[in-house]
């Protein structure tokens, strides 16, 4: 399961350090409908943001100037998930960011959707 | 890696894309997670971290640390436009028992979950095939091949050895190959809809 005797598996890595101080010292999101896969984009430019605007709120809107998805966006910036959804969250709320949503996450996926995906693996093939 | 704006443009999706969907590639260090999620990829698999709080690990594995450290799994991810309305996500996570709480946000909305397993070390994959027979989730199985994997394995012996249902694909699969990668996602989708299909049958 480890690599090289004593060295950590390169899949995780333990850390003292916490990331929510960029959230103002939230760790969930201000709405639960921004997953991973959620598509994200900006309603205007970075521009337009108050002056109080984070430093990362603004990195995220200039990110998001065309489609991109929340974990696309995070590994692009190179901040944690967790963070990047709390501001993705708030932006939304602002007006500022648009969420195409994912499956609802108590929907099961439909036969038409599961089709498309077939027919698309199938058509790279 | 890669500079310039047509790099920056490739990274986005096409503006005609209305949802995605995603699955979940599940398995061991070191199994061929990325390399799986790699060969199929319009983008460079990209790497995302996630973090977890020490409540939520177990506690042996903190044995001698901080009570406050935070764990940050790290997550290789690609992406496949299917279609102008629809975009696929493949998100690489570990499989060891500690991160099954993570999984738990990951796994929603997921469609299925692609188990890779290594021959030679069968045993490491017993406690992630358990817990997602456990919570329900549509799974297949893919054998990736490495040099030095034994010869002697048929499917259904693996099968067997790994206590699978009767009904879970398991496939035999190199990872570095697209197409093998590509027939691996596309038995695991048929299942999941052979499977949808089947609980759509059960009188409410």
């Amino acid at each position: 399961m480890t690599g090289p005797r004593g060295a950590a598996p390169a899949d995780y890595q333990d850390t003292p350090l916490r990331p929510y101080v960029l959230t103002g010292g939230r760790a969930r999101p201000s709405r639960n409908t921004i997953a991973l896969d959620t598509l994200l984009v900006a309603t205007g430019p970075a521009s337009d943001l108050p002056v109080s605007a984070s430093r990362q709120e603004r990195a995220l809107l200039r990110m998001c100037t065309r489609l991109l998805s929340l974990a696309e966006a995070a590994a692009h910036l190179e901040l944690p998930v967790s963070v990047v959804s709390v501001l993705a969250s708030d932006l939304v709320d602002a007006g500022r960011l648009t969420a195409r949503t994912s499956i609802p996450p108590a929907a099961r996926p439909d036969q038409d959707l599961l089709q498309e995906v077939l027919d698309g693996l199938r058509k790279l093939r | 890696m890669v500079s310039g704006s047509s790099a920056e443009d490739h990274r986005y999706l096409p503006d005609s894309v209305e949802q995605a969907v995603k699955l979940l590639v599940v398995g061991a260090f070191g199994v061929g997670k990325t390399t799986l999620i790699g060969s199929v990829s319009e983008i460079a698999p990209l790497r995302t971290e996630e973090t977890m709080t020490a409540a939520s690990i177990g506690v042996d594995d903190l044995a001698g640390l901080a009570a406050k450290t935070t764990t940050t799994v790290a997550m290789d991810f690609g992406r496949v436009t299917l279609n102008p309305r629809l975009a696929l996500y493949l998100f690489g996570t570990p499989g060891q028992r500690r991160f099954w709480d993570l999984w738990e946000g990951l796994a929603e909305g997921a469609l299925g979950v692609l188990v890779i397993v290594d021959t030679r070390r069968l045993e490491d994959s017993f406690e992630v095939l358990e817990q997602l027979e456990l919570r329900g989730l549509p799974f297949a199985v893919a054998v990736n091949h490495f040099p030095d994997t034994p010869r002697h394995h048929t499917v259904e012996n693996l099968r067997q050895a790994l206590d699978l249902l009767e009904e879970t694909p398991v496939v035999m699969c190199d990872a570095r190959q697209r197409r093998a990668s590509l027939d691996a996602l596309i038995t695991l989708v048929e299942y999941v809809m052979r499977s949808a299909e089947s609980a759509q049958e059960v009188p409410v």
